[in-house]
């Protein structure tokens, strides 16, 4: 499903050049349940906005289902961001004045899917995160838990090929960090490929692969393990 | 309309934002606003004037004359400069520019205008065909005096609307003779005047049938006349050759301006006319500042609006919102903010300038506004504000979404 073949990116700083990533070669195979872990500086979020096509990379090879994504225009990054990936974040990011429906609709305004029938559909994945009840709630009268999943069925309507959640039980409290890593694992089981990055050993230990990066490398976990180990 | 979607989301973002969008309108409703009031008043100013010079030819001349005050070539001052036909004919036939022509010759005061049983007292003047040009005259029916009056010295008249009225009531006048003094004239014709009811109460009759009865000479009181289509400066040129001519004439010296009077219209109205250019250049100027000062409003507003969104649009972007679709959205507000306030402003100026219309007073006539212009002004009010926007909305669209979500606000 991702392909990383020799990726370099490095960001200028004033007079110097820092190297972020210093060659990354990872496959990620479909239907895996991947961590990718890391302190900070890592280069973790890095990789991150580079697998989901919201950062550029310096040099290297990435493959999207099969998809060379290289060199594209900011319009195009949108339409494969829309079509092959659904994001999860640590603050849910849920637009405030939009109802838990209206926000699990959104990405499927960008694909220009008739209001019925956007609608239907947001319901339909806000009922299999379990917040049917809450369609017509705004995110500020939702708790964290209840917002993170409403940000999950956001990433999944469009049917993406990956999801990609960073750091997405950082503003959780322990009891309902699990209860998000339990959707996850559900969509996974479903035949989603999930990848999360985080700090925290037991949510990475709730995955099928660890990969961990230090300093621009793999350190370890680079090697593919089959997903339904 | 077309696209629901794209409204509700406009709407939405001004029913959360209620303090912005109000400031953003005042602005842009003010700018229109004072700039329509301007022109209007402005253009109220103009037609004011041009009414009160309505009565007379803007490029007549007139000629009066007047009392020596310098001795002459060993004539005294205090001699009496009198005009004769010879005056009129050396206009006529030496100045190429004079257009229409006429002498006068006033019956002294007013005379006794009988018909039937009815006396009343009008003032006559004697004038040549010409004069209905000069006095800008409208012959409602009948004719004006002519040149086979002149030379016939046809004992005729044309007499004012009000003479008609007050004299013939509903009887046809013309064909009927009247009495000026104890003298018989036929009325030939019936004229109105813009200038108003005592423009109105003049009679009119053939300069030499005047001279021949009432004078027995061939004195003329005063001469006036019209230009050809010519440049002020043009115009006093010649007023000054016209000096020269009547002092080598008359035997005055051209330095004595106390026996000659020469008023030009054109003058007058050339003053005014510059002093409407004067006041036209500073509406502009001021109304142009106020749309300015809206243009700048709008920009800064946009900043914040796109400040303020931020991270709503890190969000959208990372769910597949294309730059250009950001630009769009960010555009689409202020373009129908600004477009309403426009119009808005709009109505509120010629509202406020048909009120004005209402207030007569001197000099102030019928406030108008080209709607135009007012249009131009919101157009171009309302694409400033979508060109100002355009560098922030650009700015917005090219963000890093995760940059953006980690910023506040939203």
């Amino acid at each position: 499903m991702i392909r990383l073949r020799n990726i370099r990116k490095s960001y200028k700083t004033g007079y110097n050049q820092l190297e972020v990533l210093k060659g990354i070669d990872l496959d990620i195979e479909s239907g895996a349940f991947t961590s990718i872990m890391g302190s900070s500086g890592s280069g973790k979020s890095t990789l991150l906005n580079i697998i989901g096509i919201l950062d550029e990379y310096d040099q290297g090879d990435y493959l999207l289902d099969g998809k060379m994504i290289k060199g594209l225009s900011q319009t195009e990054a949108a339409q494969y961001r829309n079509q092959f990936i659904g994001f999860v974040f640590q603050s849910f990011n849920l637009l405030p004045f939009k109802t838990a429906q209206e926000n699990v609709a959104l990405p499927l305004y960008y694909q220009k899917i008739d209001r019925k029938k956007r609608q239907a559909l947001a319901l339909e994945y806000l009922d299999m995160v379990g917040l049917a009840d809450w369609a017509e709630h705004l995110p500020n009268q939702l708790s964290g838990g209840q917002q993170q999943r409403v940000a999950i069925a956001r990433a999944l309507i469009t049917q993406p090929k990956v999801i990609l959640a960073d750091e997405p039980t950082g503003a959780l409290d322990s009891a309902t960090s699990y209860d998000v890593m339990e959707l996850f694992k559900k969509v996974n089981r479903e035949g989603m490929t999930v990848i999360i990055v985080t700090h925290e050993n037991d949510i990475a230990a709730m995955t099928h692969r660890i990969i961990r990066l230090r300093d621009g490398v793999i350190e370890s976990g680079a090697a593919a393990v089959s997903a339904n180990s | 309309m077309i696209d629901f979607d794209k409204w509700q989301e406009i709407f939405n973002s001004i029913r959360r934002h209620p303090l912005r969008t109000i400031l953003t309108a005042l602005g842009v409703f003010w700018g229109i606003f004072m700039l329509v009031l301007l022109l209007g008043a402005g253009r109220g100013l103009q037609n004011g004037v041009e009414y009160e010079f309505r009565d007379d030819a803007t490029n007549s001349v007139w000629i009066r004359r007047g009392v020596t005050s310098i001795p002459f070539e060993g004539l005294p001052k205090g001699r009496q400069i009198r005009f004769s036909n010879e005056d009129y004919d050396l206009l006529a036939e030496h100045f190429d520019e004079v257009d229409q022509i006429t002498g006068r010759f006033y019956l002294a005061g007013n005379q006794t205008i009988s018909y039937g049983k009815k006396s009343l007292a009008y003032s006559v003047r004697a004038v040549h065909p010409g004069h209905r040009y000069i006095e800008n005259s409208i012959v409602e029916s009948g004719r004006f005096i002519n040149e086979t009056d002149l030379k016939d010295c046809r004992k005729v008249a044309v007499i004012g609307k009000v003479v008609q009225k007050d004299l013939f009531g509903n009887e046809p006048p013309l064909g009927k003779e009247i009495k000026i003094g104890s003298t018989i004239y036929t009325v030939v014709g019936i004229y109105s005047d813009t200038g108003g009811d005592d423009e109105m109460r003049i009679i009119y009759i053939p300069i030499s049938t005047a001279q021949k009865i009432y004078s027995g000479t061939d004195e003329l009181h005063q001469l006036m006349f019209t230009t050809k289509d010519m440049e002020l400066a043009a115009i006093q040129q010649m007023q000054e050759e016209i000096r020269e001519a009547f002092a080598r004439r008359h035997q005055f010296d051209v330095e004595d301006r106390k026996a000659l009077y020469i008023f030009g219209v054109a003058e007058e109205y050339q003053k005014f006319m510059n002093l409407f250019a004067a006041i036209r250049a500073f509406v502009w100027f001021v109304g142009l500042g106020s749309i300015v000062a809206g243009i700048i409003g709008v920009s800064n507003i946009m900043l914040i609006v796109v400040k303020d969104r931020t991270k709503e649009i890190g969000i959208r972007k990372a769910l597949g919102a294309t730059p250009r679709s950001i630009i769009a959205m960010i555009l689409q507000e202020s373009i129908l903010i600004t477009s309403v306030a426009g119009y808005l402003g709009l109505l509120a100026g010629v509202g406020v300038i048909s009120l004005m219309e209402a207030i007569a007073v001197e000099y102030f006539r019928n406030p108008r506004v080209d709607l135009g212009v007012g249009a131009i002004a919101t157009l171009v009010l309302v694409s400033a504000g979508a060109l100002a926007g355009l560098m922030p909305a650009r700015k917005a669209a090219r963000i890093n979404p995760v940059v953006a979500m980690r910023e506040g606000g939203g």
